[in-house]
């Protein structure tokens, strides 16, 4: 029989001496974005597939169509061309890449090789793992914005908004679609049931909505129930709040609905931002299936 | 250490059952401070189980579980800072090297260890800029290890460690668990290995079907010290064994009987593997009757090798 009383268990309390303080989550949440970011630029398949994919497609795009051909050309008298019109998709699709596609299959590849059972089992605030992803998508997220209006601005000529209600336009939208896509990509990241299927898991839904939500195509172009379809998703919503921001305005009366639609986007991503905190909360896991 | 409770695990009644299984069963457990316990015991016996219960990953069904006189399964802030863990599967962060692998883990913790001593520890100062997924399998585990001690804790789990080790890396890696343990660190370590755990524990527990059939130090678990010794020797070229409580009269007769030195003398205690099948179950070691006549009893027999209690029959 053990010799222990109840009162050398209340006695064991730990208590930190003074010369042990406690490192703050900020600062390990700094140390996180950063180990995260590096992670990031190392892994081939993000840089390829997450990072230059949208600039990749807009100078494919550019090129392919860039004969002098324009978009609602006859409708708005003059239109826009090719490039143009499609840099606000690809603004909308690389922040899909960058938060969703990118942390609902890394966390789904760290929870399957046990990365984020090791850190469970450290004393890292769960918060500053958190933080962490979201400072390493922002720092991507930005990066490759910057990139690709470089591109677009340098290697076709794309005319960048000038006014500040523009760009505080463009800073909500960018926000509010960022912060959408890394709570639902963290809590997707629970769907593909291993490291090896989450790729496939990931990517089919991505490359749907981006065929739906106007990424490819005018989404004027498409079937009105797919256009209903693709409403129901953010990525539609964030494609058209770019475009509101680096279309010209005669544009506008083109948009399916005739107008940019900020309230019902600001409103839409919003929802979806919550339901993935939500469900995050409810559903976020740090082992595999039955590791409990 | 800021806190002295007379154990560092204590575990009372433990139960804990995946559906219609029962993976731990009436489970009690006692680790002093400082002290080196390994867990033995067959695949599903439960020791990983236990293991991750005590590191807070696992919830239980019932029982009383105190870990540093924390309940783990709340643990109250500060309580990870104490604890090292050594997981049975490592994988991932394969794009850092160790030196930032190394670094990044120190900042979670309040006291880390130094991070060229930690790392000059476990033997990897020459692949400090080695990214992980081009370390040995060897390597990489001591990289968990250095991981794992990073934080200085008091408690060290170590979940099944050197699988996969070469015979010299097995080796190195014993000398940093002895030398953490001459330190004061508490270390929890299951194995497979059973000359690892002789090496290293100061107790050995072996867990069968939930619960510790036996514990004990190495040289006594299962009366291993009480328990019948083989004598070999050599008789005109020919090998002999016997089985005997009482070795020293048969040596001393053996003695006799050559007058002086006796040919290929042995006197081996049954190992630390014999003592672990026959608890769990699958004796393999011939002629251990346990007749305790005043006399003692010699069970002399010329040795036959298919018969005789050699290692490679219990493997």
């Amino acid at each position: 029989m053990s010799r222990t009383t109840a009162s050398a268990h209340e006695r064991s309390t730990a208590t930190p001496s003074p010369d042990r303080t406690k490192p703050s989550t900020l600062r390990i949440a700094v140390a996180r974005t950063i180990l995260e970011t590096r992670i990031y630029f190392r892994e081939r398949d993000s840089v390829v597939f997450s990072f230059l994919f949208p600039v990749v497609l807009l100078g494919l795009f550019a090129t392919v169509f860039g004969g002098g051909e324009t978009v609602f050309g006859e409708a708005t008298g003059g239109g826009v061309d090719f490039a143009r019109y499609f840099l606000p998709g690809m603004v909308a699709a690389g922040i899909m890449l960058v938060s969703f596609q990118t942390l609902a299959i890394g966390i789904a590849v760290e929870r399957d090789e046990g990365t984020l059972k090791r850190l469970r089992g450290t004393p890292m605030p769960p918060a500053a793992y958190f933080l962490g992803k979201v400072g390493m998508v922002l720092l991507t997220g930005l990066a490759q914005v910057a990139l690709l209006l470089a591109v677009a601005a340098v290697a076709f000529d794309v005319p960048l908004p000038g006014d500040a209600g523009s760009w505080l336009r463009f800073a909500w939208v960018y926000l509010l679609g960022t912060a959408a896509g890394t709570v639902l990509g963290l809590a997707y990241s629970s769907v593909p049931s291993s490291a090896r299927s989450a790729s496939a898991v990931v990517l089919a839904p991505v490359l749907i909505l981006q065929f739906i939500s106007g990424v490819f195509f005018v989404f004027n172009d498409l079937p009105s129930w797919l256009q209903n379809v693709a409403s129901v998703f953010p990525l539609k919503w964030l494609a058209q709040g770019m475009r509101s921001v680096f279309l010209p305005d005669r544009l506008e009366p083109m948009e399916v609905s005739g107008s940019w639609q900020l309230a019902p986007t600001a409103l839409i991503l919003s929802v979806w931002l919550v339901a993935g905190l939500l469900l995050c909360a409810r559903t976020f896991r740090w082992g595999r299936k039955g590791d409990s | 250490m800021i806190t002295t409770t007379s154990q560092a695990v204590r575990v009372r009644g433990l139960r804990k059952a995946y559906g219609d299984v029962t993976a731990v069963d009436a489970l009690d457990l006692d680790v002093d401070h400082g002290e080196v316990v390994a867990l033995l015991g067959p695949n599903g016996a439960g020791k990983t189980t236990t293991v991750e219960i005590l590191e807070g990953y696992r919830h239980r069904d019932s029982g009383e579980v105190g870990v540093l006189g924390a309940d783990p399964g709340r643990p109250e802030p500060g309580w990870r800072d104490r604890i090292g863990i050594v997981l049975q599967t490592s994988g991932g962060l394969d794009e850092l090297t160790v030196d930032e692998l190394v670094r990044h883990f120190r900042v979670y913790y309040p006291a880390p260890r130094d991070p060229d001593e930690v790392i000059a520890a476990v033997g990897l100062e020459s692949k400090r800029r080695a990214r992980a997924r081009h370390l040995s399998g060897g390597q990489r585990r001591r990289l968990d290890v250095a991981l794992g001690i990073l934080g200085s804790p008091d408690l060290l789990f170590l979940d099944e460690p050197t699988t996969g080790f070469d015979p010299e890396a097995r080796r190195e890696f014993w000398s940093l668990i002895s030398s953490l343990a001459d330190g004061g660190t508490t270390i929890i370590l299951t194995t497979h290995y059973l000359d690892e755990a002789e090496q290293l524990a100061d107790r050995v527990g072996i867990i069968t079907a939930g619960h510790i059939l036996a514990m004990d130090s190495p040289a006594r678990i299962g009366g291993r010290d009480r328990d019948d010794v083989v004598v070999r020797w050599l008789d005109e070229g020919e090998p002999h064994s016997a089985t005997t409580d009482r070795p020293t009269a048969l040596v001393t007769d053996l003695a006799a009987r050559f007058g002086g030195e006796v040919p290929g003398l042995s006197v081996d205690r049954p190992t630390l593997e014999d003592v672990y099948l026959r608890l769990i179950g699958h004796d393999t070691r011939p002629d251990t009757q346990h007749d305790t006549g005043t006399g003692g009893h010699v069970d002399e027999r010329p040795d036959d090798r298919s018969d005789g209690p050699t290692l490679e029959a219990t493997r």
